[in-house]
Order: structure tokens, then C-alpha cells, then sequence
């Protein structure tokens, strides 16, 4: 089988499939490696619950079938993210993330990212914690080629969300260090952050929760990158990105009023027509055919 | 000339219930790891609750005291109220406290019960008066403001502002103190953060009237939602890698850097018995092992625990007094534990110890960390285990002697990876070869044995 051959194959799956095999690798590195804080049995029960969630929500609502993949990989998130020292908490984090899918929508579109929400619940509660610090170089920048790999390979649907906030986010970083006249190890420092790359890849990039048009998802790229910032910088607080995209979240419908576009749905996956004009012509300009995540 | 000695080292910004009586840990405390066991080692003490927090840092300044200075960015500009001197005994106890520990077991006759693991419980024991005009004119042409001038304790303490990183260095270079090179670009990076600097020298005057010999730990309070220690001044021009030893007193729970792995240092191996005259070189190798290990990027657990108890204990839980005096403001019981009721009050106070080897070209930016809502226990504890002597014979005690030799091999490959010393060395050090060789057949010559 040529390279080509294999490639096609590759991009006729579905992408969530290439999501969980990277996002499952994580965890066993981090479990095995890394000494991540979280039991088997933590992750059997979150991921455990958003299975049933799921399946309860689409009985529920009618929908046509059940579709694990969504869910687990909103689960494969919190087991990589959340600590706590209750397995009561984690699957309370669970049924928030998958349920909120079924109950805060606006417009047929759910409002939050479920794992930004169950996160933000979560550590805003003190019930649980993030630790950014806890992934070392080597997994930190594995992570980061097989992310960047499921854009090319998957073409996902929504990598300029992605590529737009890691570029003003990274860029601001930058700058920040030479305003300050701080080495550049700082802010490449800085960046290391296996939760900065979940983040950006599995969270801001949900095309049910970002706007419809690419205009409209760069400018919500730009408010998520300057919310995180401040929190981080103006409010000392850590987990920047959580907090900016769960605030910038609400504004979805608006820049979608002003920026209107094709509904991005199930069947015919759309990225918006092209924009009149680009923030980040390079994001812009990779071949984007397929959906990447969806309710 | 005054030489900055503790370059900044420093700043900003399960439940288990417990009876006197009862005891869930099998061994006998034995030893501990000392902080004087690392060179360059600082200690730093830090109570944080809701934004405010109370660092202590300790002292070791072991030179001439007229060379002692100390700058430390600060989130605010201090009011005297607001700097204090603390009692260097209390920071030993809690130093003491948190220490990594020895333990042992004795293994008992196996003829009585070869379940021999008995539970014994760890037992508790408990600047210038008035500056110049000249002087003030000077100053403002580097741009550096004195912001308040105190006199506290045996020291003598400066605030101050400044516009640009290079007036600053020029005024503390024109007032004695030699930056080292290189600070400058750090200077500047954290006026531009808005910190200002706290700088203490010691009055020798002052000394003399206090007839102190040594000098003691100076205390900060304030407010700030930065949850740091900055550490890059003191990377500067740094000979090797320096030591910090991190005390939280939190009221929630564990805290942990969020720039960098805190990292669980291996506890609860069994190690040869003859560690326990080593003790102290065990700890100082496996620690240098585990930093390389994490590539010299880890910020390591040595303690989490509840300050109501331990176990065992390497030195008993510090007092209501004691934590008040490292800062601990928001324990209304100020009377404190009764020592020898069964149930103690509860104190509120959550201890973590954190243990860092730094360099710039590995920690290149400032601690920064979180609290967590994590009570789970932990301590780095290393166990002896006695082996049973006596000379009854029965299958039993057979049974286990034969085992013995595995064990001590066990013991002494654990030692090795824990520590990287030289496994020929350990086994003979241990004298594994005289012991009594067990039965070395295989499971089935066993089975078929003719």
C-alpha cells in the first residue's frame, strides 16, 4: 500500500477515532511516566459516566443513535486534567460536561465546551484542581506533534479556531518577554503546558461551540487569547484559558449575528465561506474538509 | 562592602482521624534528613490564606554580618507593622517536622506467627536616620524612591521604587551593596512587573544591644494574588545549583508549582540496615538521583500532611503558638492542641514541604504555585527492616531463612536504583555472600526431587 493509499485511508476515518488513540497514549504515558495523580478507577468512572450521560441524554432527547466517541473523548480530557481525591467529583465532573451538551444550548448550538465547563465547575468549586506544571518536556512536545499531525492528517474542521488563538496566544507570550526583557526561555517556558495544548486542540476548536464563520472564529480566537491573558497576568490566577474561553463562550451568538454563516450541522460539515479578509492566512489556507467534533 | 548573600532568594507573593492512642504505622522513628545535609540551602516559610500570606525566610548566613544584605522583590510597598523578625527555633521545628524520615521494623519469631509484622505505633512526642539632602538628590536623579526606612529587629530595612533597572543597580552599587552581573535585565524585568524591593541589612548596633550571635528569620505580611517565590535573582551569577526548601502552611490543602513538575520523591522502600549510620548520605544521593531523573526540571514532595498529627513523627506537631508565629493568622484557637487528650482541636493548617534544585538554565522563570484541595497524606519514609534472630527450628523458620537472601538483595538493588551507588559495593557491604544460600532449585528439580 503506497503512502497515498494509506493517507486517503487515514482522512476517511473519522477523525475522533485519531482523537482518542492520541489522548489514550497521554494518559498511559502520563500514568505510567509521568506518575500522573488519578486512579484506574477515577478514570473508569469518568468515563463511565459520560458514557451513560450520553446515552441518557440521547434516549432522552430522541436522537438517532449513540455515539460514544464524543463523550469518551471529553472524558479522556478530564482524566488528563482534573485531579481530585474523590470519585464522587470526578463523575460530578463527567455528568456536567456530557449533560450540559443536552440542556445549555442557544439556538441548536450547545453554549459551552463540555470539558471547559465541568473543568471551570469543578476548580471554581475548590471540589477539584488542574496541575499545568505536570508534563515534562518529552510528553509535552510528543503531545504536540500528534496534535498538529491529526490537523494534517484528519484535516480538521476547525484548525483555524486552533492555529488562530496558539498564534496570538504564543505571540502575546512573546511579546510579553520582550516588553519585560526577559529571555526567550521564559515565554517557551511558558508555553510548555500540556493543558495550553489540550486546550487548543480538543477544547476552542469544538465546532459546536465556536462561530460559524472564519471571521467570526478568528475574532473569538483574538478574545479568548486576551481573556486568558488577563487572567493569568492581571488576575495571578492560573489555567488562563479555561476561564477566557468559558467567559468568551457567550459571545458565540453575538459574533455569529454579525458574522452570519452557514449552521455548522452533521451532515453537510461546513467551515464557513472564505473570509473577506484574514487575520491569519495561513491557518486560513489548509485544506478543510471534515468535521472534527460535533455536539 | 556589603555582599548581597541570599541573592533574593525569595518571594512573593484523606482526612485521617487521630487518638493518642492509635497508631495506623508499623515502626519505630529512627533518623532523619537534615536541610543542613545541602549546601546553599535557603529556607523558606510560607502561611497563605485568601490572598494573604506571611513568608519567614530564614538565615544562615554564615560570613561576617557587616557583609549581609538581602534583596527581595515584593508585591507592595511594607508598612513597618507589616515586617517582623521571627524566632529561628520555630522554623527549625518545622524543618525538623517535615524531614524525611527512618523507620524500622523487627521481624518477629516466625515459629509464633509467621504473620510477623507487628503494629507499633509511633509514639508522639510530642538604614541611615536621616538621608542627606544631596543624597535624596542623588536618588532622584537615578530615579530610585526610599519608600519607607525601618528599623526592626537587628535589621535595617529599606523599600524601595525605582523608574529603570539601571538606576537602581547604580544606587544599590553607590550604597555598598554588589549586585552581581548580570542582574540588571532582571532588575528590570520586575519593576516593569510593578514589584518594589525590600532590602535588609543587618545594624550592627542593634545587634549588640540584642546580644544576639546569629541572625534571625525576617518575616513578610501582605496582600497580593500573586502566589510566587521569585527566584531568578538568585540564579544570577549563581556558582552551580542552588537549594530551597519550601514550607506552605495552607488551610486547604497540598500546594504544588504550576510552571513546574512537583514530583513525589519514592517512599516507603525497604532499604539495608546499614543506612541507618548513613542516613543522611542515603538521602543527599537519592535526592541528586531524582533530579536527574526528572531531568533537573522537578520541584519534589518531601511532606503533606494535616499539621494535627504524624506518623511517625520525626518531631512533634508545632503548637497553635508556633504556626502563629510563622504566620499561621487564621486559627481562632489560639490555646492550641492539649497535648495527651485524645481527640485534638482541629487546627486548620495543612503543611506542605517542597524541596528544589535550581539553576537559571533550568527554572528559568519564577515559582509560581497553587493551592489544591488535595488533604491526602504523604511523607518520604524509608524503612529498616530487622531481621529475626533466634535459633527455634520449625518449617517455618526454615521457610524463612531461606528468603532472607532474596530480601537483602531486594534491599540492595533498591538502594542502588534509588541512590546510583555502586551495587558491588552495597552487597558487600551487606555481606550478602556469607548468608546462608537458600534453596536454589529450580520449582520443578523441586517437584520431582529424587
Amino acid at each position: 500500500m503506497g503512502l497515498d493509499q494509506l493517507k486517503t485511508q487515514l482522512s476517511s476515518l473519522d477523525p475522533r477515532l485519531y482523537q482518542i488513540a492520541s489522548l489514550s497514549t497521554l494518559l498511559l504515558y502520563g500514568l505510567i511516566w509521568l506518575y500522573f495523580d488519578i486512579s484506574v478507577t477515577q478514570i473508569a468512572v469518568t468515563i463511565g459516566t459520560a458514557l451513560l450521560t450520553q446515552y441518557a441524554g440521547t434516549r432522552y432527547y430522541n436522537l438517532s443513535a449513540f455515539d460514544p466517541k464524543s463523550p469518551l473523548i471529553s472524558a479522556l480530557s478530564l482524566c488528563l486534567l482534573l485531579r481530585t481525591d474523590h470519585l464522587a467529583v470526578a463523575a460530578l465532573a463527567s455528568f456536567i460536561a456530557i449533560g450540559s451538551k443536552f440542556v445549555i444550548r442557544w439556538k441548536n448550538k450547545h453554549v459551552f465546551n463540555p470539558t471547559n465547563l465541568a473543568l471551570v465547575v469543578m476548580i471554581g468549586s475548590g471540589l477539584g484542581w488542574i496541575s499545568p506544571g505536570q508534563w515534562g518536556q518529552v510528553a509535552w512536545f510528543g503531545f504536540l506533534i500528534a496534535c498538529l499531525g491529526s490537523l494534517v492528517v484528519t484535516r480538521a474542521a476547525r484548525a483555524d479556531v486552533t492555529l488562530a488563538f496558539l498564534s496570538f496566544y504564543v505571540g502575546l507570550l512573546f511579546a510579553r518577554a520582550a516588553w519585560l526583557g526577559d529571555p526567550l526561555t521564559i515565554p517557551l517556558h511558558q508555553i510548555e503546558s500540556g493543558a495550553l495544548l489540550i486546550f487548543a486542540f480538543f477544547m476552542i476548536s469544538d465546532p459546536k461551540t465556536t462561530p460559524d464563520s472564519r471571521t467570526g472564529r478568528i475574532i473569538y480566537a483574538l478574545l479568548v487569547t486576551l481573556a486568558a491573558l488577563y487572567v493569568q497576568f492581571g488576575l495571578f490566577h492560573p489555567n488562563g484559558p479555561l476561564w477566557g474561553l468559558i467567559a468568551c463562550a457567550p459571545l458565540v451568538p453575538v459574533i455569529d449575528y454579525l458574522f452570519q454563516d452557514v449552521r455548522y450541522s452533521w451532515s453537510s460539515p461546513s467551515n464557513g465561506s472564505p473570509p473577506v479578509y484574514t487575520l491569519c492566512p495561513a491557518a486560513c489556507s489548509l485544506p478543510l474538509s471534515q468535521p472534527r467534533r460535533f455536539l | 562592602m556589603r555582599r548581597i548573600a541570599v541573592p533574593l532568594l525569595t518571594l512573593f507573593i484523606g482526612l485521617c482521624t487521630w487518638s493518642s492512642e492509635a497508631s495506623a504505622f508499623c515502626g519505630f522513628y529512627v533518623g532523619k534528613a537534615d536541610t543542613k545535609l545541602f549546601n546553599k540551602a535557603s529556607e523558606v516559610a510560607i502561611a497563605r490564606h485568601d490572598n494573604k500570606t506571611v513568608i519567614t525566610m530564614a538565615n544562615d548566613f554564615k560570613g561576617d554580618v557587616k557583609e549581609f544584605a538581602m534583596v527581595v522583590p515584593v508585591p507592595t510597598v511594607l508598612e513597618k507593622e507589616q515586617i517582623h523578625v521571627g524566632d529561628p527555633a520555630v522554623l527549625k521545628h518545622l524543618a525538623d517536622y517535615s524531614a524525611p524520615r527512618l523507620v524500622e521494623y523487627f521481624d518477629e519469631n516466625p515459629c509464633r506467627r509467621y504473620d510477623m509484622l507487628q503494629d507499633r505505633m509511633g509514639a508522639m512526642k510530642s538604614m541611615a536616620p536621616a538621608a542627606a539632602e544631596a543624597k535624596r538628590e542623588r536618588d532622584q536623579v537615578l530615579g530610585v524612591t526610599v519608600e519607607a526606612q525601618y528599623l526592626v529587629g537587628e535589621y535595617d530595612i529599606l523599600i524601595l521604587s525605582a523608574k529603570e533597572s539601571a538606576g537602581l543597580e547604580t544606587w544599590l552599587t553607590d550604597n555598598g551593596y554588589r549586585i552581581p552581573a548580570g542582574a540588571s535585565s532582571v532588575l528590570h524585568s520586575y519593576l516593569k512587573q510593578n514589584l518594589k524591593f525590600f532590602v535588609a541589612k543587618v545594624n550592627l548596633g542593634e545587634q549588640a544591644k540584642l546580644g544576639l550571635t546569629h541572625l534571625r528569620p525576617l518575616q513578610i505580611a501582605f496582600e497580593s494574588p500573586k502566589f510566587m517565590l521569585p527566584i531568578r535573582l538568585g540564579t544570577v551569577n549563581a556558582d552551580g545549583a542552588q537549594e530551597l526548601f519550601i514550607y506552605f502552611l495552607t488551610k486547604q490543602g497540598r500546594v504544588e508549582t504550576t510552571n513546574y513538575r512537583t514530583v513525589r520523591l519514592p517512599d516507603a522502600q525497604e532499604i539495608p540496615l546499614y543506612v541507618k549510620d548513613k542516613f543522611g548520605d542515603f538521602y543527599r544521593d537519592l535526592f541528586t538521583q531524582q533530579v536527574k531523573r526528572e531531568s533537573e526540571r522537578g520541584v519534589f514532595m518531601e511532606y503533606a500532611w494535616d499539621m494535627n498529627w504524624c506518623d511517625p513523627c520525626a518531631a512533634n506537631p508545632l503548637s497553635a503558638e508556633e504556626l502563629r508565629g510563622l504566620g499561621v493568622f487564621w486559627q481562632d484557637n489560639v490555646g492550641g492542641p492539649q497535648r495527651g487528650r485524645s481527640m485534638p482541636m482541629a487546627q486548620s493548617v495543612f503543611l506542605t514541604r517542597l524541596h528544589v534544585r535550581y539553576d537559571a538554565a533550568h527554572f528559568p522563570e519564577d515559582l509560581m504555585f497553587q493551592e489544591t484541595s488535595d488533604r491526602s497524606n504523604f511523607q518520604a519514609r524509608y524503612i529498616l527492616r530487622h531481621p529475626w534472630t533466634g535459633t527455634d527450628e520449625c518449617p517455618a523458620a526454615t521457610a524463612y531463612r531461606q528468603q532472607l537472601r532474596d530480601r537483602y538483595e531486594r534491599e540492595a538493588q533498591t538502594l542502588a536504583t534509588l541512590t546510583g551507588w555502586n551495587i558491588g559495593e552495597i552487597r558487600k557491604t551487606m555481606n550478602i555472600a556469607a548468608l546462608p544460600v537458600g534453596d536454589e532449585n529450580k520449582w520443578y528439580q523441586r517437584l520431582w526431587k529424587n
